[in-house]
């Protein structure tokens, strides 16, 4: 597989004339889905940061695993339990290369959902008492929500928000006073599901760590899109899923500093987490596997890897320039249609390229089944923050959110289509 | 533009949405419940103001797309003057009408004013729920309002499963 453009090649599906070095055409003659006709036109797929597409590598390895593997993992002597197991752990060994960790650091979950929880009640319940305070965001997702208030109505610890400014930023203004001594928990995403920020970890990590707190980061919508190196970015824990990268369904993942995952008590018990079990008590496995209870999705893990060797191929940092111009391209796009309200920041270098926008008379979900008639798939919804969608003062917002494989052509379908909706629906 | 979309989108659907009835609020009513759209946040709130059995005065505050708010509209136009077992009867020709279902024999569907175009949602199975969701938020409110009345029907709304939103705000 090689997808890297030819530069001596004349490039007529190009996605961008900025510094981005891929050859979409070629790219997206990998994704099968992508040649489907829905309602009678060519797909547009313009919802990646609620799952992506699947690459023919990935699709295959899927059948491969079932046709030729297939055995638990890490419990038998046969043949195919150890062609299983090797497969099941080298994904591990390519994941912690991809975000720079140790592979004890790797723990698999059925989705960075799961990943969050298991911080929220695994770390959190041994370590925070009344008194205490989480720190989160005004824009998280109710995956990096919904467990903190429980946590936090559990324990007896507040919880307190960074706002957000009015175009879409953390506001960091009184960040001193809100990560205060008392915080024991920072939580934030690395980039936001629905304005596509993408916050100032590094920043936010010092001064948690400054404070005794350790730093969790959903990243579920960054690790897919742009390089992400644990280390740099000096988090101690972080939570990501396989099908937002090209991987398949039912396979999250939690990244844990080894020290910090060695002091955890796992979160849910069986098979496989443990080492020694008598009718009395028990001992834990080794890291990763004391988190990893039951059976896994072995074969959700083995066709992940190809996925990962797909992005490593293209390179993060083309698929960032190309989302940067993409997002660049689509930003100027919708300010040429004065009924369109898009939030979140306006320079694409801030962001990701999830763009959230609002016909200012058509509702959302009008407006994505109207799309959805033209072949081209959005997202309409609250998408999963409703606080945040309360501060923006709406109960839904339309998204259109790119991958490697979208290209300027389909923003303008998507520019046109949202012009002929206003005709459609009586506007104009 | 596809047929399809044309027999979602009626000009009498985008008239009711773009001019609501019972969107006046109605003062001391004796039902007041509020829906939510899990999936896409959509809310609404449903008043009733009863004259001995009889509905005097609806009003419905619907923030949603164009469905949920013309059905909430033809709600308001077409349960007033009628007795609570008739509208729980005509909320269950709704579910039927936009799910595809077969009509119970002894209604007149033209006698329930603009409601049948709601039957162009069957081809969208994903809008199925805005369609419905000022009935169920009106059956719901119905429900606690006799179950509030007598003990006996209270019972019986347990055992159906209906859930009471009234204090879930």
């Amino acid at each position: 597989m090689s997808v890297k453009a030819d530069s001596k090649k004349e490039k007529t599906d190009r996605c961008c004339d900025g510094p981005c070095d891929l050859d979409v055409a070629k790219i997206r003659a990998d994704f099968p889905i992508l040649s489907r006709q829905v309602n009678g036109k060519r797909l547009i797929y313009l919802d990646s940061a609620a799952t992506t597409q699947k690459p023919e590598s990935v699709i295959r390895a899927i059948t491969e695993y079932y046709s030729l593997h297939n055995a638990n993992v890490h419990r038998g002597i046969h043949t195919l339990a150890d062609e299983a197991t090797t497969a099941y752990e080298n994904t591990r060994h390519k994941i912690a290369a991809f975000i720079n960790s140790d592979y004890e650091e790797i723990v698999y979950t059925r989705n960075a959902t799961e990943a969050l929880n298991t911080i929220a009640f695994s770390y959190g319940r041994a370590h925070l008492k009344p008194g205490d305070r989480i720190v989160i965001t005004q824009m998280e997702h109710h995956a990096n929500l919904v467990p903190w208030i429980m946590l936090s109505k559990e324990t007896g610890a507040e919880l307190a928000y960074i706002p957000i400014t009015d175009d879409g930023y953390l506001d960091l203004s009184h960040i001193g006073e809100i990560i205060n001594s008392k915080t024991k928990i920072v939580s934030l995403t690395h980039m936001s599901n629905v304005l596509g920020t993408i916050n100032p970890v590094e920043e936010i990590a010092e001064l948690a760590h400054k404070a005794g707190a350790v730093i969790v980061l959903d990243a579920a919508q960054s690790v897919p899109h742009l390089a992400v190196d644990v280390k740099a970015l000096n988090i101690d824990f972080m939570a990501f899923s396989a099908h937002k990268m090209l991987g398949p369904t039912g396979l999250g993942i939690l990244y844990g500093r080894r020290e910090l995952l060695n002091d955890l008590q796992p979160f849910e018990f069986g098979g496989e987490m443990i080492r020694k079990v008598t009718f009395d008590d028990v001992t834990w496995n080794d890291l990763p596997y004391k988190f990893e209870a039951g059976t896994p999705h072995i074969a959700g893990a083995y066709a992940f890897g190809p996925a990962i060797d797909y992005l490593n191929e293209l390179g993060m940092d083309n698929i960032r320039a190309h989302e940067i111009e993409l997002t660049r391209y689509t930003l100027n796009r919708l300010a040429e249609l004065d009924f369109i309200k898009v939030y979140g920041p306006t320079d694409p270098n801030h962001r990701g390229g999830a763009v959230t926008f609002n016909d200012v008379n058509i509702h959302p979900h009008d407006l994505a089944t109207f799309l959805d008639t033209q072949g081209i798939a959005v997202r309409a919804g609250h998408h999963c923050a409703q606080p945040l969608h309360r501060l923006l003062g709406t109960v839904a917002t339309t998204r259109a959110s790119f991958y490697m494989y979208n290209t300027k052509s389909e923003v303008d379908l998507l520019t046109e289509a949202l012009k002929e909706s206003r005709r459609y629906f009586g506007y104009v | 533009m596809s047929e399809r979309l044309d027999q979602l989108y009626r000009d009498v659907i985008m008239e009711h949405y773009k001019f609501p009835r019972g969107s006046k609020d109605i003062e001391n009513a004796d039902m007041d419940n509020q829906g939510q759209n899990p999936a896409c946040g959509d809310e609404i709130e449903v008043k009733v103001k009863l004259e001995g059995d009889r509905v005097k005065d609806v009003s419905v505050s619907c923030m949603g797309c164009a469905i949920s708010v013309a059905s909430g509209s033809m709600l308001a136009e077409v349960i007033e003057g009628k007795t609570l077992a008739e509208v729980k009867k005509i909320a269950k020709v709704v579910k039927a009408l936009v799910k595809g279902e077969e009509l119970p024999e002894d209604i007149d569907i033209h006698e329930l004013g603009d409601i049948e175009v709601l039957q162009g949602v069957r081809k969208f199975p994903v809008r199925v729920k805005c369609a419905l969701l000022s009935w169920t938020t009106l059956v719901d409110a119905i429900d606690s309002f006799e179950a509030g009345t007598t003990t006996e029907l209270n019972i019986s709304t347990t055992e159906e499963g209906h859930a009471n939103h009234n204090h879930a705000h």
